[in-house]
């Protein structure tokens, strides 16, 4: 693949704490990621993975160093401007699933278009376009207490892809889950990355999960151990 | 935008109805007991207010002492004399119609009812004075003034104590031991700023005083004023009047005084106000309270709803839409308790006012406020914890159990 890569870390370093608890987190990275790719991050828990993954994800901004989004400059955004760019860009699983509970799951896979000022109808036929894509139209008035791990987490999936985003953010989608669901997840997210042309970036510890991403990165104290192709690729 | 916000604000209540409800119940509380009251005081307000009109305007109340009651220290005033009613009748212009009081207080009975009541020696000028009409029978005739002759004319609620339904024209009744026969039955006043108006039995003021006071003493002496006159003026010329009769020397202070039914008007609706603002104030310090709830279901709410915030903050919720979430929130539950607060105080005060005997008035400004003063405790209590929750770090949020 010779696209322009969509994200660009040079010498990204991050620093906790100060004084005698000063933690070095990063200690310089780089890294290219690829339109279109399919990215697992790998590595041992301290190793930097996390930290990176909050900086790709504009939660949190590098110590140091340069992060591009699209050839734009992230470090030197604000709090509300990576805000903005999450809403317009970027769509994000968990671990936790961390769907709003008591909340239909149309209702929380219609949450980040409330944030876009999308208009009700709009909001509802995306909303169950989104849901339809993983296989949950018939459960949409479900609480997240009436569905599986599995479905919320595809629920989850949902609501991170319902804005059509450039890059989609997985933290350990499938740490909660039998490895049944797991597989059923990353077929999902690998039906997404080839047909839906989204970027995935995941961290994951499960080699059987990294095996279905295009690109393998290693993590190893706050550095990029090594890079390799995964099965995918 | 706004209207989402308002959306959202109504599915988080809606989640904790018991808890919602119990935040709001201060504001209830509060705005229920301010809008209840202030609309009683109005109410009676404006019943103290017609019943002093019905008292009939331009009359110039005459008694001994400074002010109401007989004053504190001191020898007691002395009561008016026969002459002094005389005086006012000749000497001052302006005058309508004079009535001269005595006053007394005792048991009526009739075939085995008894009840007490106040007894008002005086003229047919009283009923003058005081736009007064009988119902049934007639007033006194000036032979039976003159003579002081043993008739009376009764209130509303001695006739219903006394009589129930039975007519007691022409009947023969006893009044602290005295026969006398009732002649007439007066028009129903109802509850005035002087407590119940028609409990009260008349009679000729000779027959009070030789009967009951034991001299020709005149507690009282109440003035028509002429339409045509001006009330302080007539007032003016009654101060003088009374003050040369009294020998009060220049300088000297009133041992009597005058009111005006209107001062009179004046004095008892400024206590109503006061009272009215009182009890306000009291309210408005539990609505203080209320607000104090929210502002801490608030932060609870926050806390609970850290993981909520973070993945609002991830999906990318700007720093503003998450304060304005937890604001609104705020000023809904706020609202909410507004409008159940004005809809109780509407049932209550509709409901107690036909027994406090004073008309149910709706103040819509009163309204207004109470809701405009509900929304804004939503605000300033509403706010710090809306904004502890946008000054969250997303990460963190997210990680929070």
């Amino acid at each position: 693949m010779s696209v322009d890569p969509i994200i660009t870390l040079r010498g990204v370093t991050k620093v906790y704490g100060s004084g005698a608890t000063e933690f070095q987190a990063l200690k310089g990275i780089d890294l290219d990621i690829a339109q279109g790719d399919f990215v697992a991050v790998m590595g041992p828990s301290g190793s930097g993975k996390s930290t990176t993954m909050n900086i790709l994800g504009c939660l949190d901004v590098p110590s140091a160093g340069e992060f591009l989004f699209k050839g734009h400059h992230v470090e030197t955004l604000d709090r509300d401007q990576r805000a903005l760019l999450r809403r317009r860009y970027l769509g994000f699983v968990f671990q936790g699933f961390n769907l709003l509970s008591r909340t239909s799951a149309l209702e929380n896979v219609e949450l980040p278009l409330l944030y876009r000022g999308e208009d009700k109808q709009t909001r509802y036929d995306m909303g169950m376009a989104a849901l339809d894509k993983v296989g949950l139209k018939q459960w949409w008035d479900h609480t997240p207490a009436e569905l599986s791990g599995g479905q919320q987490q595809r629920v989850a999936i949902a609501r991170a892809i319902v804005t059509s985003p450039d890059v989609l953010l997985a933290d350990e989608p499938t740490g909660n889950l039998d490895s049944e669901r797991s597989i059923e997840i990353m077929e999902l997210l690998t039906d997404l990355n080839r047909n839906s042309g989204i970027t995935v970036l995941m961290v994951t510890h499960e080699p059987d999960m990294a095996a279905f991403a295009r690109t393998i990165v290693h993590f190893r104290d706050g550095l990029v151990e090594r890079i390799e192709k995964g099965l995918a690729g | 935008m706004l209207g989402t916000t308002i959306i959202l604000a109504f599915r988080a209540i809606n989640r904790h109805k018991l808890r919602s409800f119990l935040t709001t119940l201060g504001i209830i509380i509060g705005v229920a007991a301010v809008v209840t009251m202030v609309t009683l005081g109005n109410g009676a307000t404006a019943a103290v207010r017609e019943q002093i009109s019905s008292l009939g305007a331009n009359v110039l109340q005459l008694r001994p002492g400074q002010g109401f009651g007989r004053g504190g220290g001191g020898p007691r005033p002395p009561d008016f004399k026969p002459a002094d009613l005389t005086a006012i009748e000749n000497q001052l212009t302006g005058v309508r119609a004079v009535a001269p009081m005595a006053q007394s207080s005792g048991t009526a009975i009739y075939e085995g009812n008894n009840w007490s009541t106040t007894v008002y020696g005086t003229t047919a000028a009283y009923f003058e004075v005081q736009s007064w009409k009988v119902t049934s029978g007639r007033l006194f005739m000036p032979e039976e003034e003159e003579a002081g002759r043993p008739v009376c004319i009764i209130g509303n609620t001695v006739r219903t104590n006394l009589f129930q339904g039975g007519d007691p024209i022409g009947q023969r009744m006893r009044i602290k031991g005295v026969s006398c026969q009732v002649i007439g039955a007066l028009a129903t006043r109802g509850q005035g700023g002087f407590g119940d108006q028609d409990d009260v039995v008349v009679m000729p003021i000779k027959f009070v005083q030789r009967r009951f006071t034991g001299n020709r003493d005149i507690s009282q002496i109440m003035i028509a004023v002429d339409d045509a006159y001006d009330t302080s003026t007539v007032q003016q010329s009654l101060e003088e009047l009374m003050r040369e009769r009294r020998q009060i020397k220049a300088g000297g202070e009133d041992n009597f005084n005058v009111f005006d039914t209107k001062q009179i008007s004046d004095t008892l609706t400024g206590t109503t106000t006061i009272l009215t603002q009182i009890v306000g104030a009291v309210a408005a310090i539990s609505l203080l309270v209320g607000g104090i709830g929210i502002m801490n279901i608030m932060l609870v709410s926050v806390t609970e709803r850290t993981r909520e915030i973070g993945i609002r903050l991830a999906i990318g919720a700007v720093a503003g839409e998450v304060l304005m979430q937890f604001l609104v929130e705020a000023i809904v539950l706020s609202c909410l308790g507004g409008v159940i607060g004005l809809l109780i105080a509407l049932v209550a005060s509709w409901a107690i006012a036909p027994l406090m005997q004073v008309p149910f008035i709706f103040d819509l400004k009163v309204n207004l406020i109470a809701f405009v003063f509900s929304a804004v405790i939503g605000v300033v209590f509403g706010y710090f914890p809306a904004r502890r929750a946008a000054a969250l770090n997303p990460i963190d949020a997210l990680r929070h159990e």
